[in-house]
């Protein structure tokens, strides 16, 4: 066999090609619910559920009309005495033989996602910080076996005891609260968020500390002036992870909310329309859905990459 | 600025004994080098002098106040660290204002601004203050990890291979600038080093250490010409003193029961013989600059002794040598004449 001569470092041009034949390939078929969810959001409810599907339709905005408003039927005869439509949705409802009877529950449940995903990313992300600097720096009787608790608590899924949480949170009353929410995710990330940012803050040699320390700076002083900018990155990383479980998360929604706290993911795929699931409502709740993760990833993608292989690659 | 004393401080790390029961009295306006091979403990009597270890036993006084188990921020002491530590997400500039800036200090901007340019002028890098810490050469940086132990006035300062980085010119540059504001400041410095020049230049007193301990302290003249051991003795001196058998060579004013004689240049006398009679020969000449280092085979030892550039003893030439007043050890090492020396000059 001969193999032509080439640099160590350097992958040759084929394995290059072949690299990135595979990852755009990846992407394009990763990409194509998205793009999918994205048309039917454009869709009139009849195109979304046209058979066969549609690839070419004219777009509407009757999707997002229905996802942010409720609406009834009317008689045409009813809706001719109306006043003329203010908007544009009021527009397409009427053409539609409705009318617009008040905004729908979308907003509230988004701004609870919204306040119950950062919540417990920042708790999660601030305990687990300090717990890991805790580990890193000082001799903690049993810290093997702690961390090894820490861990564990991820080892099964954390919806395999659904009904003891169910149970619990009936009897303190946290049950469709915002706080009980907070807390369940943050219990769920923080052991993520320890391990994580351990090995972020092992990284960061604690000669910083100490050379604060006889600078004239507490420890506790040290820890926010020299040890927190250096695990910036770690945050984010650590952070991002820690959010995108929480916006996502689906199962305990389901079980735990259903009226005042309720976040987003188990609102959107009910949401029903004239005859059955408003399937371009939906997807247009989806697509807004995905904006607020997507911005956060994409701000914070150095810090994700470097998160990701952090400690593959040493200085 | 303070006196310290250290009593009878040991610190184990596992089973090794890293200081072992070192008591050192450190007057005000001292300046104290530490010599020892690497691992001798110098790095962790550093430590803790400054509070960032626990010693086992012992007790630290500092300015007269005991401070064996109080936190480095108490202590007020400035340490140059071996691997400098700068503040990688911070710039030159607030890297040296950093110690100014702690709460326990309350200066004004104003203040700070004036010295620390002050003080990055005085190690030169006064044009890199914007600079971020991580982009700076590794002599940059060690000035500036210096200039962070200078902006402050602290009861001593601590350095730990503080110019090992450098060029010897800047080296040279620096000891100059240090003893000067050393002596300005009557500054108390504890300072570790391998340089042997740093040493005699700086101190006012030489400490040896060796496996936790400190073996002798005293004047650079005292530790060059009246080491206490021949290990000691190996510490100073360029060429290193030669360790020679008792019997091998004629000397006079031998110590009874010397096993081993040491050697400096000074004490070695090589005479030019004809013929078949010379027991030695030389067989290399080092050529050092200013003078050249030659080293001459005899009775299965190589001596070596430094003499003038224009030394007309070339490779190969028969050569005798003898030895006048050396310094004379025991089968343990230990000096048998001590004072001796002294005493002859
Ligand atoms: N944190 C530590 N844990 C365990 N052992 C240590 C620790 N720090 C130092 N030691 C040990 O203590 C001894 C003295 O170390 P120290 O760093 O004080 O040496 P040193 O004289 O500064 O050496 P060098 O000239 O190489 O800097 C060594 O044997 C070292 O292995
Ligand atoms: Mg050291």
């Amino acid at each position: 066999m001969t193999t032509a001569a080439h640099s160590v470092v350097e992958p040759s041009p084929r394995s290059k090609a072949i690299a990135g034949t595979l990852v755009i390939l990846y992407a394009v078929i990763s990409m194509i619910p998205l793009v999918w969810i994205g048309m039917t959001a454009l869709k009139t409810p009849s195109d979304a559920i046209a058979y066969p599907p549609k690839i070419i339709f004219t777009p509407s905005m009757a999707g997002f009309c229905d996802l942010f408003t409720t609406q009834s039927r009317q008689t045409e005869d009813y809706i001719k005495t109306l006043p003329p439509p203010t908007d544009t949705c009021d527009e397409i409802t009427r053409s539609r033989g409705l009318v617009t009877a008040g905004p729908s529950n979308f907003l509230p449940r988004f701004f609870n996602s919204f306040i119950i995903a950062f919540g417990s990313t920042f708790l999660a992300v601030a305990l687990g910080t300090l717990a890991a600097y805790g580990f890193s720096r000082f001799k903690v009787p049993m810290a093997d076996d702690l961390l090894f608790f820490i861990l564990s608590t991820r080892m099964m899924p954390p919806i395999a005891v659904a009904i003891p949480i169910y149970l619990m949170y009936r009897e303190l009353g946290l049950s469709d609260t915002h706080l009980g929410m907070i807390l369940l995710y943050t219990a769920v990330n923080v052991s993520l968020a320890v391990w994580l940012m351990k090995g972020f803050i092992d990284e960061i040699p604690r000669e910083y500390e100490e050379a604060a320390m006889i600078d004239g700076y507490t420890r506790l002083q040290a820890f926010r002036k020299v040890v927190l900018p250096q695990a910036a990155t770690g945050i984010a990383a650590t952070a991002i992870f820690c959010l995108i479980f929480a916006w996502n998360e689906y199962a305990f929604a389901v079980l735990l909310t259903s009226g005042s706290a309720q976040t987003a993911p188990p609102f959107i795929p009910i949401i029903i329309g004239e005859g059955g699931q408003d399937w371009p409502a939906v997807a247009a709740g989806t697509t807004l859905f995905l904006i607020p993760i997507v911005v956060f990833t994409v701000l914070l993608r150095k810090h994700l990459l470097r998160g990701i292989t952090f400690g593959a690659v040493r200085k | 600025m303070a006196d310290v004393e250290l009593t009878h401080l040991t610190k184990r790390f596992g089973t090794t004994t890293a200081v072992d029961d070192l008591s050192l009295a450190i007057a005000d306006g001292e300046f104290i080098v530490l010599l020892g091979p690497t691992g001798a403990g110098k790095t962790t009597l550093l430590r803790l002098v400054a509070g960032l270890e626990r010693a086992e036993a012992g007790a630290i006084a500092i300015g007269g106040r005991d401070m064996t188990r109080e936190p480095p921020v108490v202590r007020d002491v400035a340490f140059v660290f071996q691997q400098y530590s700068l503040y990688p997400h911070l710039s030159v500039y607030d890297n040296l204002a950093f110690p100014l800036r702690s709460p326990v200090r309350g200066m004004s901007e104003a203040a700070i601004r004036q010295r620390v340019e002050e003080t990055a002028h005085l190690v030169r890098i006064h044009d890199k203050l914007a600079n971020r810490a991580t982009r700076l050469s590794g002599g940059q940086m060690q000035r500036v990890a210096i200039g962070r132990a200078l902006v402050r006035r602290p009861a001593i300062y601590l350095m730990d291979e503080p110019l090992s980085s450098l060029d010897a010119k800047l080296r040279s540059d620096l000891r100059l600038e240090l003893k000067r504001i050393q002596a300005e400041l009557g500054a108390t410095i504890l300072y570790v080093t391998h340089d042997q020049t740093e040493a005699m230049t700086l101190a006012s007193r030489i400490g040896v250490m060796d496996h936790g301990r400190l073996v002798q302290i005293g004047s650079p003249r005292e530790i060059y010409r009246d080491p206490v051991n021949s290990y000691v003795a190996t510490r100073l001196g360029t060429p290193s003193i030669n360790l020679l058998p008792a019997d091998l060579l004629p000397a006079d004013q031998l110590a009874v029961g010397t096993r081993t004689v040491g050697a400096r240049s000074e004490h070695i006398l090589i005479s030019r013989v004809s013929g078949g009679l010379a027991r030695g020969r030389v067989v290399r000449k080092e050529h050092l600059g200013g003078h050249v280092n030659l080293h001459v085979l005899i009775g299965g030892a190589e001596v070596v002794k430094r003499v003038d550039a224009d030394t007309d003893f070339l490779v190969d030439d028969p050569v005798d040598v003898a030895l006048h007043v050396p310094l004379c050890f025991d089968h343990h090492g230990d000096r048998l004449d001590a004072g001796g020396a002294d005493a002859n000059t």
